[in-house]
């Protein structure tokens, strides 16, 4: 399917290919790599099933490397869209878009997080920031979004911490220019996916940071470094990773006594 | 569609010729897969030389070889055809050249996709012969596979899915030289009857001797064998075909030919 794609692109068309992400990502990734990125065609992979979208189905079906392996390949753009008007906004930017593209979508009937005021503002490649000004900042990717905002307001409301919070729909090309500004004003970056803390968000925001004087500190919220090996829900699974908002602000909380 | 005044001993001749020009380019780079360079050059001639459209830009017909690994020979065969200076070939392997090992399309007129991984080629024309059809364009698709392409499941799926989609204008033709990087096929994993695994896989079938020019030129020239189905031409042929010592001798998969080995195969060739 992706090598029927590459031949469909070489010859002037836009396709949009579509399954589950451990098939469309993994299983032929040699396809991607070299037909599709090493020809620098236009491509759109879509993938079905973040993280543990499909959490019950088991480890054949979680998609938690799928942004470290794609994020990996010369000319891939990668797309995480946050919520339902980013998935909207993305598969219109991406039908412009000149080169292999990766969209990686959820499943659960993720909420809408966008009100009237952001809803407009996606462009590849350039983050959107969804509250500014805090101390802290939560930085999500992909289904984490609406986590990351609940996250935020039981920080403020309990807390009295209020967050800066970015929606990091585009992991590659990584909005550098975002990250280095909320290093300079932040003490603390909290990178939020529902994928490995190895290579995916994580691991690009402290590619960037690692390069930059500053004390900020990055902190990756994702899932360890295993498989999961016991049956559970999606719910369950984030339970277990520290992925609820719940979670989230305990981290926020317990960084501070640390620094 | 082929040329009314080709000639098939002519082709033969220009085969010969580049058989020679590929075995001293194999020489000079120190490289290897000189062997299925051999075996495929019949093909590649009769294609290039006798069968394909080349005058219409949107019409002409697509050539993916997808055993990369004999790119030298899709070179060679270029070079001969007038789609780039022949003392280009001088460039083969030359650090910052486009002529890499495996087919590269970049920077080399007429090389239609990159390849090397075997398994590719198959899906990729598929992608071309659907938009050709999308886009009302009459050119074929001809796809050039090993042994070894014929061994990745992903061949079959290409295979399957061209059958399923009656994709007509698509043309492979497997280089049965019978002898792999790790030995004989049937010794490593046989494919027979391939050609019955073709068939049953929604294809019309043709045997050929892959080294007859004159058949070679018959049956691509004829394709689609059926209507409706796309055409598989198995063609018999023979590692390091053209070079005594060379012929059916697994060596000749990887090794460099010596300055006196490609003399011998200049004697032999060019007689």
């Amino acid at each position: 399917m992706l090598g029927t794609a590459a031949g469909l692109a070489r010859e002037g068309m836009r396709p949009f290919v579509y399954s589950f992400i451990p098939f469309v990502i993994f299983r032929a990734l040699e396809q991607i790599r070299i037909d599709i990125c090493y020809h620098d065609l236009p491509v759109t992979i879509v993938g079905l099933g973040a993280g543990y979208s499909y959490g019950d189905m088991g480890a054949t079906h979680h998609a938690i490397e799928d942004i470290a392996v794609s994020r990996s390949l010369p000319g891939m753009c990668v797309i995480c869209p946050g919520d339902p008007w980013e998935v909207r906004r993305a598969v219109s930017a991406l039908s412009a878009h000149n080169g292999p593209a990766y969209m990686r979508l959820a499943k659960r009937g993720e909420p809408v997080v966008h009100g009237p005021e952001t809803r407009d503002d996606f462009q590849i490649g350039r983050a959107i920031v969804l509250q500014g000004g805090g101390e802290i900042a939560l930085v999500a990717t992909s289904n984490m979004l609406s986590t990351a905002v609940d996250a935020a307001r039981i920080l403020e409301s309990a807390h009295g911490i209020r967050p800066t919070v970015v929606s990091m729909h585009t992991v590659k090309p990584l909005d550098e220019l975002c990250i280095k500004r909320l290093s300079e004003t932040c003490r603390a970056i909290f990178t939020i996916e529902e994928h490995s803390v190895l290579g995916g968000l994580g691991g690009a925001v402290s590619e960037v940071v690692a390069s930059i004087p500053t004390r900020c500190a990055v902190h990756r919220i994702g899932v360890p470094d295993r498989f999961a090996h016991v049956s559970g829900s999606q719910a369950f699974y984030r339970e277990q990773c520290g992925l609820t908002p719940d979670s989230v602000v305990r981290r926020v909380l317990e960084s501070k006594v640390d620094e | 569609m082929s040329h009314p005044a080709i000639d098939p001993t002519e082709l033969q001749r220009a085969a010969n010729r580049l058989r020679f020009e590929v075995t001293r380019m194999i020489a000079d780079a120190r490289s290897c897969h000189v062997g299925s360079c051999l075996s495929v050059m019949d093909i590649l001639v009769a294609l290039y030389g006798g069968v394909i459209r080349r005058d219409d830009p949107s019409g002409r017909d697509r050539i993916i070889l997808s055993k990369g690994h004999a790119a030298a020979a899709l070179y060679a065969v270029l070079a001969e055809y007038g789609y780039f200076p022949q003392e280009k070939l001088r460039d083969y392997l030359k650090d910052g050249s486009p002529f890499i090992a495996h087919t590269n399309t970049f920077g080399i007129p007429g090389v239609e996709f990159s390849t090397g991984s075997l398994g590719h080629g198959l899906s990729v024309a598929n992608g071309l012969a659907l938009a050709g059809r999308m886009r009302r364009l009459p050119y074929r698709v001809f796809t050039i596979l090993s042994e070894g392409d014929c061994q990745e499941g992903s061949t079959w799926e290409a295979a399957m899915f061209a059958a399923h989609h009656r994709l007509s204008s698509m043309v492979c033709i497997v280089d049965h030289n019978k002898i792999q990087n790790y030995g004989r096929v049937d010794e490593v994993l046989g494919l027979a009857p391939l050609d019955a695994k073709w068939r049953a896989a929604g294809w019309a079938t043709r045997t050929v001797d892959g080294h007859d020019m004159g058949a070679l030129v018959e049956a691509l020239a004829a394709a689609p064998f059926e209507l409706g189905r796309p055409s598989a031409l198995i063609a018999h042929t023979i590692k390091g075909k053209g070079v005594s010592f060379m012929e059916d001798q697994l060596k000749w998969h990887y090794q460099t030919p010596t300055a006196d080995e490609v003399e011998t195969a200049r004697v032999e060739l060019m007689s």
